[in-house]
């Protein structure tokens, strides 16, 4: 058993321990921290996969942005100390049946099938490899879907400046 | 233990995914669902990125969309998060029991 493997099992814990603390505790502000943690599980998985760019992009968007932004608006609208009320025990095992369910059936989907992989010279997913294709307007170029993206989360900035404006009191 | 490949890092991503969804079905607190949410999209981000690794490592397509994914959860995480914060403001709640009419 290599290093590699072993880093492998423990990253995958830590995401998924920590991504199942979250949603269990019942406390809101705990919730967001094992959130925390679980990212950055996720971006460790990243980095074992050698993908550096798209790891620096996960921690810096979500583990800087995300969950600052999450933790924020729990300051905002949640008083100190309160628990998150107890939940109906039904809905808890109908739910957990219900993902359970969910996750037996991709499983079994997924060992009966078999991947082709193939036998092409691989590309180093290097930033600048990226970045040319990123903004190639040729082949396989991604030219179109960035500025469509850059034009979506310019629309999400207006609508949150409008949405979060605490408008006047109506005047009949 | 065997050397960690594809199908591993799939049922990581699908143990994630399934936990997202038992937390959006659990919880009634609009915060915990953006959260849920969160962990969703990220187990998605896992799928591309192993299946860009082990199936098609002359392209990077799977790369291409984590990044897209990403940019879209955070123009959708800023706008779910001024909703909260607004029905806040007119409700004094944040649990989706207590929002049930639309009010302009």
């Amino acid at each position: 058993m290599s290093g590699s493997t072993i880093i492998f099992y423990m990253l995958a814990a830590l995401t998924l321990v920590s991504g199942m603390l979250a949603v269990t505790t019942r406390q809101i502000f705990r919730a967001a921290i094992f959130l925390l943690f679980s990212l950055i599980g996720i971006a460790g998985l990243f980095f074992w996969m050698q993908y550096d760019f798209i790891a620096a992009v996960q921690i810096v968007v979500y583990v800087g942005g995300i969950t600052v932004l999450i933790i924020f608006s729990i300051f905002l609208t949640q008083q100190a100390g309160d628990l998150l009320p107890k939940q109906k025990m039904g809905r808890q095992v109908f739910s957990a049946l219900a993902a359970f369910c969910g996750f037996a059936l991709i499983m079994v989907q997924l060992y009966q099938h078999n991947f082709n992989t193939t036998t092409e010279q691989p590309v180093e997913p290097s930033v600048a490899n990226i970045g040319n294709q990123m903004l190639g307007v040729g082949e396989n170029g991604f030219a179109l879907p960035f500025e469509v993206v850059s034009m979506l989360l310019l629309a999400a900035l207006i609508g949150c400046i409008v949405i979060a404006l605490r408008s006047k009191p109506a005047t009949i | 233990m065997m050397e960690p490949g594809l199908y591993h890092l799939l049922f990581v991503s699908t143990a994630l995914f399934f936990i997202g969804v038992y937390g959006f079905f659990t919880r009634r607190n609009l915060v915990i669902m953006l959260m849920s949410i969160e962990l969703i999209l990220n187990s998605v981000n896992i799928n591309f990125i192993a299946f860009n690794k082990y199936l098609w490592p002359h392209k990077m397509d799977g790369l291409f969309f984590s990044i897209f994914v990403i940019a879209i959860a955070a123009a959708e995480a800023a706008v779910a998060i001024a909703i909260i914060i607004n029905l806040y403001r007119s409700h004094q709640s944040i649990d989706v029991e207590r929002a049930e009419e639309m009010k302009f």
